[in-house]
């Protein structure tokens, strides 16, 4: 399995990391004709206005929304903020991928950026240790969007069966059950 | 729930990765840099070429304008404190400034000791010359390294050397067995740790950005194909002639620094950058990397 991490900016080495400890190959993205060897797609974490800006002066703002049409693509944090329908600042173009709606920092300025134990329901017998940093909130936009981890009743984990948003960084630790999880919608 | 924790400092750092990081002094400044795709901004009030010229005591900036850029830009916001000054950085951490940068821009306060960062809940980055001065920052609880370069001069040569010299001594460390790193850690002045932690990585434990004298697009290529994971720009951008296009061109030189015919694109019609200083020709006691211990 090939694996493209969005490599415009921000935290992609950290996503490589953890897909090549998987066994999987990860090829960092930084042009539209790169994805036709891929898989699946990474939008890692970083600042969704500086990703904005350079998907569209490189073309990959098309490219990419092709193919999540046929490919699984996981968002997090910035990423989950692109990947949304809408999002409540006109400085950054949501991608479009998937049916939620994303607030930017809306848990706070990095004096508030924090890690917390939660439970993901495809495997709720051990907690995750997850870390929010100056993280988005997101909010379902249709029923189809099924919640797999919440924090303080708030979604931060969620899927419409063919892509992942996660509002914190699953790529920070060694628990790599997100990435897993993302891995078995490849198949 | 944990707020403050070094994972959540470092991880701020990791996502700045291949962006940039500019320095501004007004709000228009910095919505021109935000606009410009920058990945954070530095609230300080002269930027460094302006330090330099104007002389007197460099301080922290006026809470009322970081407030201020605060609320005109998404990205985070920076402010610089000085070295050993923990008051103006706890003030700093009180106005809500997402990274602080201990910075030998600012007239050092304390001429023997840094801050203790650890004791903040927001991330500092600090500037180093060498692996055993990016070291002791981090042994007091750094979570970002830049190398110092030499601030406010467009020179890029002083950044050259302190990328190189930190590379270097990262190497030569991997090449070295158990017993001879602790007289390597004595000699770096550096935590056996660090050192020991190094010598099986070869790399730095936190981000490693660059800074001080970076002016065109070619001088953010050089510094990442030399190691760095990202750049500062403080001078280069509103020193020269047409700051957005060259802010513009900067932010993308970072992600293509290794494609060349992109960067020569890039590069074009930028107008004049910055004038910039031969470093022969500031005095030793003027030159700002000289301050850090």
């Amino acid at each position: 399995m090939t694996i493209g991490i969005l490599a415009l900016q921000g935290g992609f080495d950290l996503h490589r990391h953890v897909f090549e400890n998987l066994g999987q190959k990860a090829v960092l993205i930084k042009y539209p004709d790169q994805l036709q060897d891929c898989d699946g797609l990474v939008i890692p974490g970083g600042e969704s206005t500086t990703m904005t800006m350079q998907m569209h002066s490189n073309g990959l703002f098309d490219s990419i929304y092709e193919f999540s049409q046929s490919h699984p693509v996981m968002g997090t944090c910035a990423g989950a903020i692109l990947m949304g329908n809408d999002v409540d600042d006109p400085r950054v173009t949501p991608l479009k991928i998937m049916n939620i709606e994303c607030q930017r920092n809306s848990w706070g300025r990095q004096v508030f950026s924090f890690q917390s134990e939660i439970l993901l329901t495809f495997d709720p017998d051990e907690s995750f240790y997850a870390t929010f940093i100056r993280a988005p909130k997101m909010i379902p936009s249709d029923e189809k969007i099924e919640i797999l981890a919440q924090f303080n009743g708030e979604p931060i984990l969620l899927t419409d069966g063919n892509h992942i948003a996660a509002s914190f960084h699953p790529e920070i630790g060694t628990d790599y059950r997100i990435h897993e999880h993302y891995l078995r919608l490849l198949k | 729930m944990k707020t403050g924790t070094f994972e959540v400092k470092k991880g701020l750092a990791e996502m700045l990765k291949g962006g940039v990081i500019m320095d501004v002094t007004t709000p228009e400044q910095a919505k021109i840099a935000e606009d410009a795709g920058a990945v954070a901004v530095m609230a300080l009030e002269r930027i460094p070429a302006d330090i330099r010229r104007d002389g007197g005591i460099a301080r922290a900036s006026d809470p009322k304008m970081i407030k201020e850029i605060q609320a005109i830009v998404s990205i985070p916001v920076m402010a610089k404190c000085r070295i050993g000054h923990f008051a103006e950085a706890q003030i700093l951490e009180a106005l809500g400034v997402d990274f602080i940068d201990e910075s030998e821009v600012l007239t050092p306060a304390d001429e023997s000791n840094h801050i203790w960062k650890q004791d903040f809940k927001i991330p500092f980055v600090c500037g180093a010359r060498d692996l055993g001065e990016a070291l002791r920052r981090i042994g007091e609880g750094a979570a970002m390294i830049r190398t110092k370069g030499e601030a406010g001069s467009g020179n890029i040569v002083e950044a050259v050397r302190h990328m190189r010299t930190i590379q270097n001594d990262m190497k030569r460390l991997t090449t070295l067995g158990y017993d001879q790193l602790m007289a390597e850690a004595k000699k770096l002045g550096a935590p056996l740790e660090l050192i020991l932690e190094i010598s099986k990585t070869g790399k730095l434990p936190v981000p490693n950005f660059s800074a001080g004298g970076i002016a065109t697009p070619a001088d953010v290529s050089l510094m990442m194909q030399l190691g760095a994971e990202s750049v500062f720009v403080g001078s280069g951008i509103f020193k020269s002639e047409d700051p957005a296009p060259r802010a513009r061109a900067i932010v993308e030189a970072v992600t293509y620094y290794n494609d060349f015919l992109k960067l020569a694109e890039i590069s074009e019609g930028l107008g004049s950058p910055m004038k910039g200083l031969d470093i022969k020709d500031i005095p030793e006691n003027q030159r700002m990397q000289e301050r850090g211990w």
